[in-house]
């Protein structure tokens, strides 16, 4: 060989232990940069004393120790590198060129929602007296700021941006378009569905065209978990702050509630959702998801709570007792056994060989549906008896759809676990499903208010 | 003669300090210094010492800054402190104790046992 293609080989072995040692999280760039020189230095000077460039290179890498055992040393030098740092970035791992305008925007339309949520107050709607108004429009005053962002960050092609708006326009007439009855059960069901119709809005500016591609829409699924968590997190933190806001004005005479329940929930509830997307963006190569790991964590304890409910209701042989909300119940069930199924499978390595925990998920999947058809079978029996009130219908539909997507997922789970399947059979079918809940909220937000006489 | 882990690691410290007093240095000519000062005895996995530089830099003991090799590389120099100076003068202190302490025994075993104080 001539000695370019050699110099050739040796940049490519070099850059290829290069990019090994920065895979480890202990170690960061300008280490790299500290020890790659280390390593050219140790090899020209064996090459020096008359070794080949590939031998150099093998003694050098050798002297340079085992990287298992170097990746230990400097974590436990810098065992703050474990903890990787979540809010402020980096200068010098580069990445994104600006991180501070994406945090500014994501928090000026964190300020433009709050307004939006004070909007309504011009027109003389008031958030106590107007409540079912308000919670018709909820979504609106910060989805389309979300989707918005979304927009911005993927630089979405105008073909897509276009169509966006539609949604929202609908949505907003529908809202207040409707005649609703004040206190309907048709006005709450479309607050309650309008949402999870335009959550599809959003993932699909949030997939920024990558909405046809499995991975694209698994990515909106593990950033929907993301936003939960932090959403919930914020919360907390948030309740904390008013708590203690309150005690020390209380402390010197001064009632802030009446601030609180006007101002500061509602606009800070709307702000937030702002604030948890863009820390679900700026972390999420960061650390470690959280979903994935509340899932693996509770999926055995959910399998043996619903087993354990299955053989006492065997053993005992009692009837399911058919109350107003067990439907509701059962229904929410269904959500967060989809909800586990969901989130393990989007952290899975889809190439891993069949193990404890898949059986685990078959467990709790079949399980889940065997619950669900003992509650089914119940109210199907009385349902006569009860009617088809808009709440019912809208109840025993949802338990269909999340039933049918279950029956689905097991089946695939066991042709995956006898080797019939592949893993990504799976997760098609769970994102494929996505649509269907964003339809079956438009359906019940639009359909159901006329149907029903919007009472 | 193979040195052990642990001998290895407690010497690491005043040796690396010892060094950079001489003259601020690099990892690889650190690396080079202490094998020419043993005659080879002292066969450290180079990458082992980078996390002792960086441990005494966070200690204040050193500091360290980034030229230009003449190779054109960015390189990490590093320099003595005044509290690294400190810490060598200790540890001198001390690993002269240990030392005077084992030539008084070497001293006593070859007048007791001449064979065994070879």
């Amino acid at each position: 060989m001539s000695i370019p293609g050699q110099a050739v080989s040796l940049e490519q072995q070099i850059a290829q232990w290069r990019s090994y040692l920065g895979r480890r999280q202990a170690i960061h760039a300008v280490d790299l940069v500290e020890l790659e020189d280390h390593l050219r230095e140790q090899i020209a000077a064996l090459g020096a004393a008359g070794l080949a460039d590939d031998e150099a290179f093998l003694v050098a890498v050798k002297r340079m120790g085992d990287l298992d055992a170097l990746s230990r040393e400097f974590a436990r030098e810098h065992s703050e590198r474990l903890w990787k740092q979540l809010v402020v970035p980096r200068s010098e791992s580069g990445g994104s060129a600006i991180p501070w305008l994406d945090a500014m925007v994501a928090f000026g339309l964190a300020v433009a929602a709050a307004v939006l949520v004070k909007l309504p107050a011009l027109f003389g709607l008031r958030l106590d007296t107007d409540a079912d108004v308000y919670a018709r429009n909820a979504s609106l005053f910060v989805l389309p700021l979300l989707t918005g962002y979304f927009a911005w960050k993927r630089r979405l092609s105008p073909a897509i941006v276009r169509w966006l708006p539609l949604g929202f326009v609908a949505a907003l007439l529908l809202a207040n378009a409707y005649p609703f009855a004040k206190g309907g059960d048709t006005g709450i069901l479309a607050a309650l569905h309008l949402p999870i119709a335009l959550w599809l809005v959003v993932g699909i500016a949030y997939a920024g065209g990558r909405w046809s591609q499995v991975a694209g829409r698994m990515d909106f699924v593990r950033f929907s978990g993301e936003l939960f968590i932090y959403y919930t997190l914020i919360g907390f933190g948030g309740a904390v702050l008013m708590a203690f806001t309150a005690m020390v004005f209380a402390a010197i005479g001064i009632e802030v509630e009446p601030f609180f329940q006007s101002w500061l929930l509602p606009c800070g509830a709307a702000g937030a959702v702002l604030v948890a997307s863009w820390l679900v963006e700026a972390k999420q190569s960061v650390i470690e998801n959280m979903a994935p790991v509340l899932t693996q964590l509770f999926t055995p304890l959910f399998a043996a709570a619903l087993i354990a409910f299955l053989g006492a209701w065997l053993w005992t042989g009692r009837g399911v007792d058919i109350e107003r909300n067990v439907l509701i119940g059962f229904d929410l069930l269904l959500v967060v056994v989809v909800c586990l199924l969901l989130y393990s499978i989007s952290a899975r390595d889809r190439h891993a060989a069949p193990g404890f925990f898949d059986v685990m998920r078959i467990v709790l999947v079949v399980s889940a549906l065997l619950a669900d058809a003992v509650a089914l079978s119940a109210i199907a029996a009385r349902i006569s008896e009860f009617g088809f009130s808009p709440n019912r219908v809208a109840a025993l539909g949802e338990n269909v759809i999340l039933l049918v997507n279950l029956a689905g997922s097991a089946v695939l789970y066991l042709r995956f676990l006898r080797g019939r399947a592949l893993f990504s059979d799976l997760e098609r079918w769970q994102t494929n499903y996505l649509p269907v809940y964003a339809g079956w909220g438009a359906l019940v937000a639009v359909v159901f208010p006329p149907a029903f006489g919007y009472l | 003669m193979e040195i052990s882990k642990d001998l290895m690691a407690a010497s690491s410290t005043p040796i690396v300090l010892a060094i950079l007093a001489e003259a601020d240095s690099y990892g690889y000519a650190i690396l080079k210094r202490v094998r020419e000062l043993s005659r080879g005895h002292m066969e450290w996995t180079d990458g082992m010492l980078y996390p002792v530089l960086h441990r005494l830099e966070r200690l204040g003991h050193i500091e360290a800054r980034w030229e230009v090799a003449e190779s054109g590389r960015r390189r990490r120099y590093y320099r003595i402190t005044p509290s690294g100076r400190d810490q060598l003068t200790l540890e001198r202190r001390q690993w002269e104790a240990v030392d005077a302490t084992l030539r008084g025994l070497w001293h006593l075993l070859a007048r007791a046992a001449p064979a065994l104080a070879r």
